[in-house]
């Protein structure tokens, strides 16, 4: 049984936190410039210039990208031949953020869903766990901000609704939301398990990269039709008009009950801020 | 478009000219509030005590800045989502505040207030909170301390750049969705 330390696991977390705050994902930015090259609109490729300017910025100064430094959601895998020496791993987890948000000057977002009260050290995190084969800890850390989390929704259409119901649920969802989470938005779709599960997946499906292709060809075909028809909307970087209302659309299948289709729809905001580690 | 240089505090006839998609370098002082300290302002309101700061004129700042470096005088600090201070905004309106600033879709009410007592709705780029923060000077807590990144702050600020959105006489930049082009096929 391989032995991971605990302050090993604050560590990589706290710095999770810091980078993936300041520093925009090399593939978003590629995103961003293959989208100025494309927009004609004079008010989105300002929208667009500010955000490549904002992350350079970023960079060089260390402060966040965006004043919502999110809530802390992290997927585990922990392999089932090691195990984390000096400490609870959930424990140490939060530990990571609240040193991560502390030094990094990020903002803390969290609080009590009735009194508001902010709990002040931006923990606790969301933390989803999964147990996996080998002797590796895998941690990705996702910064979900509240603007674009807001426009999520969950539902459960009738099976007999099926790929069609799908999208147009994901296309009304998109246009109901407009500006408000931030365009050009990442959607993270959840097809399949059940009402909590499809959630899950919805999110976890944001992790991937935005440049690569769905293994699954049916899959990968889905989220390229989608992906169009979302950009068919027109509304643009920070909802001002353009071809560039998503950069990608992420879907995630898994099976279902059969009297069930759930589907979650997990909206993200532009920067699309997550990093990833290996232990 | 147009592009215009405001200062603080607003007046008529510095709102009036402005329509749908001019862009405005706001420079003054400016308040930050949202959802936490609008529900207090209004317990204010309610209970007849003075507010922090003179509504006539102002422009509210829908922000909850990231703490403040060693050496900045605020972390990053772009907008909000805007929609969650739209049962706030048609009093203050109503009681002088003539600008409001955020990002994303206001509520019909918010709208016709805007019509009826001259007021603006003024959009920075969300998520470019470290770029907007260079066109911050200086910024201080004056209420609410308690609320933490959602206190109430004066914030200096020197050619903020801002979109009008929706403006006095009815004009609003946002596009409607092409739901038909984006359903066709679907």
């Amino acid at each position: 049984m391989r032995e991971i330390q605990g302050s090993a696991v604050v560590e990589a977390v706290a710095g999770m936190c810091r980078k993936g705050n300041t520093e925009l994902p090399a593939d978003v930015r590629a995103k961003f410039e293959r989208a100025m090259a494309e927009e004609t609109s004079p008010s989105a490729r300002e929208v667009l210039r500010q955000l490549l300017e904002n992350a350079d910025l970023s960079m060089a100064t260390k402060l966040p990208l965006c004043q919502d430094c999110g809530l802390a959601v992290f997927y585990v895998e922990l392999g089932d031949e090691c195990r984390v020496a000096g400490g609870n791993l959930r424990d140490l987890i939060n530990e990571g953020v609240r040193k991560g948000y502390g030094e990094g000057y990020l903002r803390k977002s969290a609080c009590d869903p009735l009194t508001r009260a902010n709990t002040g050290d931006g923990a606790p995190a969301v933390i989803h766990f999964d147990l996996v084969p080998g002797d590796k800890l895998r941690i990705a850390y996702m910064a979900k901000g509240g603007g674009a989390e807001n426009m999520s929704r969950v539902t459960m259409l009738a099976p007999a609704q099926g790929w069609k119901g799908i999208k147009e649920f994901v296309i009304n969802r998109v246009a109901e939301a407009g500006p408000n989470p931030c365009p050009p938005t990442i959607i993270g779709v959840g097809i399949g398990g059940t009402f909590e599960h499809a959630a899950k997946i919805a999110k976890r499906s944001l992790l991937r990269k935005l440049d690569d292709v769905h293994p699954d060809p049916r899959v990968a075909a889905m989220e390229k039709e989608l992906e169009e028809a979302l950009n068919r909307l027109g509304i643009g970087p920070m909802g001002l008009g353009g071809k560039t209302t998503v950069l990608g659309v992420k879907i995630t299948v898994e099976p279902c009950h059969l009297a069930s289709l759930p589907l979650a729809v997990n909206v993200q905001c532009h920067s699309q801020r997550h990093e990833e580690v290996e232990l | 478009m147009a592009e215009y240089k405001l200062n603080t505090p607003l007046t008529d006839a510095a709102i009036e000219p402005l329509k749908a998609g001019d862009v405005v370098f706001l420079t003054g002082v400016i308040y930050s509030a949202r959802d936490a300290a609008h529900k207090k302002l209004f317990e204010l309101l309610d209970a007849g005590k003075p507010l922090p700061f003179e509504l006539e004129g102002s422009a509210i700042y829908y922000v909850g800045p990231s703490p403040a470096p060693p050496g900045r005088p605020i972390g990053s600090a772009g907008p909000t989502t805007s929609y969650r201070m739209d049962t706030f905004a048609p009093r203050l309106h109503a009681l002088g505040m003539k600008a409001s600033i955020g990002k994303g879709k206001r509520s019909d009410e918010v709208k016709a207030a805007m019509r009826e007592h001259k007021g603006v709705y003024f959009g920075a780029t969300g998520g470019a909170g470290a770029l907007l923060s260079n066109s911050i000077v200086g910024s201080r807590v004056i209420a609410f301390e308690e609320l933490g990144p959602e206190a109430i702050r004066e914030m200096k600020v020197k050619d903020f750049p801002l979109l009008v959105i929706n403006d006095c006489h009815g004009g609003e930049l946002y596009v409607k969705p092409d739901l038909e082009a984006a359903l066709k096929g679907a």
